[in-house]
């Protein structure tokens, strides 16, 4: 058996390096849409994206303000409303109401604008603490784990996180872990093919598990940069797929050690409060390490990300904003933080 | 968090007793507890605010009853006022009266599940005696139109052979001709999913609209939807004017506020809910049953209901004489587990209990999943007849036959009695009780026997 399994992977190297790699690559790199031409510049993009968000948080506020030369204590409550609404999670934004509430009594908050940049000062404190870069290079293959609830956009990321890497000229192995939605596999090997990246497929209803262990198999033997792993999306609440994830994890960890080097678990920016515990029982499940928000763009809000980020310890990665491949952008929080203010 | 409001409101209300009736000051409190559980829920804030008010309209001057604590009072009237703001007991099924094919269309933002409940509703529909054809007309997701097609195979049924070079409007009026001539009475279209201010994709709808006349428009809302939920369901409302909504992904913890909020903007009702991944998990709408589960009451009546269709009655009568004569031993534990399993995933009904959301995030771990009720089965079934009925004689020989025969560790076997022995205690304290305490017991979230 084991011997039949390093024929077969012989073979496919053979097939690959043959003839595939070579061609595919090469139409490929046609295929990628060139970097955007910066006409707006990439600040501006980001703003525009979030434009919702702002409106959300910094429009409610000057309302709020409007016409009030003092701040005390009912500003202060309207404010909680309008942080908690913008899905800032309860607990954040308790946090930052007391913190508001300390610098009130010290003083600190003259106006309408020292409130408001005093809030700025401490949301972009929370997103800095535990924000860094994600190093792709750090490891040879470098295991990108994807995880997340049910149509929050994984395998889209995936396509997307797979078209910067190739831009940035590496090579890039996509495993198709989803192996229980109706055509998952399908879908990611639609973007394979867009992008030059070669896909490593099972059967559907395959065990996700054995999917893993081919690709971390096929990233060495192949001598891949980055592979990245997409998995079915599950409610965390599920015990038993929560279970299935974790030992797609240690069959990685067996095959590749050190690996997954970066688990990312990818959040709707549309969802409420229920982001939070996605997140804390993700977290706890499959150790993730970074966080991913999608569909930012538009009408989401953008509060989760601070209230995840800063609940869970967790650096925020990318954020989606947009439809576009360069709509997802490695995530910067003084940026981010500038573009909702 | 929020299986605590009547425990909160409850607190509040402490300082209330002996005072007659609920006044604008001694409510203020428990009206912030409301408006703050509502939030956290992901109702929209502004449907938060009128509904507040409107509890303390109907608050204020009620006489505080002696049967009900003032914490259960306002519950109640939170509770009556939620389900009235849902529909109530107004018909929420589909309309397909007219001249077949009817069509239906399903709308949504992207990765709100309109494929997948697409699936469903053809099983159900099949399952109501109609004939329908499924039209897949996503042609910009990637293997959008092979998901739809996968399905339709699963469930035997024929998808409508779109291709994704095609144009949504073409392919939706191809289909329904090909419909009118194949003998469908049911045409469900599924749209790619987009955003509610993509003017380009949102006029594609309409004129995919213009060309079918559905009967049904359904917008397909995720339960885990923020406040964000209002502006996606105005948007899609406003252009295509919809019918009726599914909400998905309600199996999982989300508390599914959006839907009162887009049931308070748009005014449709709510029609389905998808409760899983695997094509059954669709089922008619209540209100009041989603309301509890706002609430943290626990979705009794559907577990009730649930029980009612899948417990075998004979089966359960005898349980019952069992517990009254409490001799409860291993055989009557293995009979109510299978019991427990027909009624579906553990962790669905553990969901539905009173209190056991909290319990659950205590006990993550600490029930058995799926997996484990197997293994408990298989140890019970390695015991002798006597040994099932009197546990105690089961010593470390035994113990480690058992372990052998089933296949399981020593340990496990060990642990299955700790848990029977528990179990047996709880019992043995609802047969004190009798059959009211047994129910003010489930109320606690304890009354659970394992």
């Amino acid at each position: 058996m084991a011997e039949e399994k390093k024929g077969f992977f012989k073979g496919l190297l053979n097939k690959f390096t043959a003839d595939a790699s070579d061609t595919k690559v090469e139409q490929a790199e046609e295929a990628i849409p060139a970097e955007p031409k910066e006409k707006k510049g990439l600040f501006d993009r980001l703003k525009q994206g979030l434009t919702k968000t702002h409106e959300s948080i910094i429009g409610r506020i000057d309302t709020l303000l409007l016409g009030k030369k003092q701040i005390d204590a009912d500003v202060l409550e309207e404010l909680e409303e309008i942080l908690i609404t913008a899905d800032m999670g309860v607990k954040t934004t308790v946090e930052l109401i007391r913190t508001l509430e300390q610098r009130l009594k010290r003083n600190e908050l003259g106006d309408g604008e020292a409130l408001k940049a005093a809030l700025k000062q401490e949301i972009s404190d929370r997103l800095a603490q535990v924000n860094s870069d994600l190093d792709v290079s750090a490891a040879k293959p470098f295991v990108i784990l994807v995880i997340g609830v049910n149509g929050v956009g994984k395998t889209t990321t995936i396509g997307k996180l797979a078209a910067q890497y190739r831009r940035a000229g590496k090579k890039v192995l996509l495993a198709a872990g989803d192996t229980f939605r109706a055509a998952a596999a399908e879908q990611l090997e639609i973007w394979g093919e867009r992008v030059g990246a070669e896909v490593v497929r099972h059967k559907e209803g395959a065990d996700p598990s054995a999917v893993a262990f081919d690709a971390c198999k096929a990233a060495v033997a192949r001598d891949c940069d980055i592979l990245l792993i997409d998995t079915a999306g599950r409610l965390h609440t599920k015990v038993n797929l929560m279970e299935e994830m974790k030992k797609i994890r240690r069959v990685i960890e067996r095959e590749i050690p050190g690996a997954p080097h970066e688990t990312l678990l990818v959040l709707d920016a549309a969802t409420g409060q229920n982001a939070v515990s996605q997140a804390s029982l993700f977290k706890e499940a499959a150790q993730v390490t970074g966080l991913i928000l999608t569909k930012l763009d538009g009408t989401a809000k953008g509060g989760i990300v601070v209230a995840v980020s800063h609940e869970f310890s967790l650096p925020v990665r990318y954020i989606g904003v947009g439809e576009g491949v360069e709509d997802l952008r490695r995530f910067e929080p003084q940026q981010f933080v500038d573009a909702i203010f | 968090m929020f299986d605590a409001l009547s425990d909160k409101l409850e607190s509040v209300f402490k300082k209330l007793r002996g005072q007659g009736v609920m006044t604008e000051d001694n409510i203020k409190e428990a009206l912030r507890e409301v408006r703050l559980a509502l939030l956290e829920a992901d109702v929209n804030f502004k449907v938060v605010k009128d509904f507040v008010e409107r509890v303390r309209e109907k608050a204020v001057g009620t006489l505080v009853l002696q049967s009900l604590s003032p914490g259960q009072q306002v519950v109640k009237i939170v509770h009556d006022e939620l389900v009235a703001l849902m529909g109530g007991d107004e018909d929420n099924s589909l309309d397909l009266a007219a001249k077949p094919p009817v069509s239906i269309m399903m709308v949504g933002l992207q990765g709100a599940g309109k494929t997948t409940s697409c699936g469903k509703l053809a099983r159900y529909l099949k399952s109501q005696r109609r004939k329908p054809l499924l039209v897949p007309a996503d042609v910009y997701r990637p293997a959008a139109i092979e998901q739809l097609k996968t399905l339709g195979r699963q469930l035997s049924m024929e998808v409508f052979d779109s291709q994704a070079d095609q144009k949504p409007v073409d392919i939706c009026s191809k289909a329904l001709k090909y419909a009118e001539l194949s003998g469908f009475d049911t045409v469900i279209f599924d749209t790619a999913g987009r955003h509610q201010i993509d003017d380009y994709l949102m006029d594609e709808l309409v004129h995919i609209r213009e060309a079918v006349e559905p009967r049904e428009i359904l917008f397909v809302a995720d339960a885990m939807t923020g406040q964000e939920a209002v502006n996606v369901a105005t948007g899609f409302n406003d252009r295509l004017g919809i019918t009726g909504v599914v909400l998905t992904k309600l199996d999982g913890d989300a508390k599914g506020g959006a839907a009162l909020s887009i049931k308070a903007v748009t005014g449709k009702p709510v029609k389905f809910v998808g409760l899983g991944e695997k094509l059954d998990a669709l089922e008619v709408f209540h209100a009041d049953r989603l309301v509890s589960r706002i609430l943290g009451m626990g979705d009794v009546l559907t577990l009730i209901e649930k029980a009612q269709s899948t417990f075998d009655t004979k089966e359960a009568e005898r349980l019952q004489k069992k517990l009254k004569k409490s001799n409860f031993d291993l055989e009557d534990f293995k009979a109510q587990l299978q019991q427990l399993k027909k009624m579906g995933s553990l962790e669905s009904i553990m969901g539905m209990i009173p209190g056991m959301g909290k319990m659950m995030k205590q006990m993550q771990g600490a029930q058995p999943s799926e997996k484990e009720l197997k293994r408990i089965e298989a140890i019970i079934d390695s015991m002798t007849r006597q040994e099932r009925s009197n546990h105690q004689i089961i010593n470390g020989s035994r113990r480690l036959r058992i372990a052998k025969g089933s296949g399981t560790t020593v340990q496990e076997v060990n642990q299955l009695l700790k848990r029977f022995t528990e179990a047996q205690k709880v019992v043995k304290q609802l047969q004190k009780l009798g059959p009211k305490g047994l129910m003010k017991g489930m109320g606690k979230g304890m009354g659970f026997p394992f």
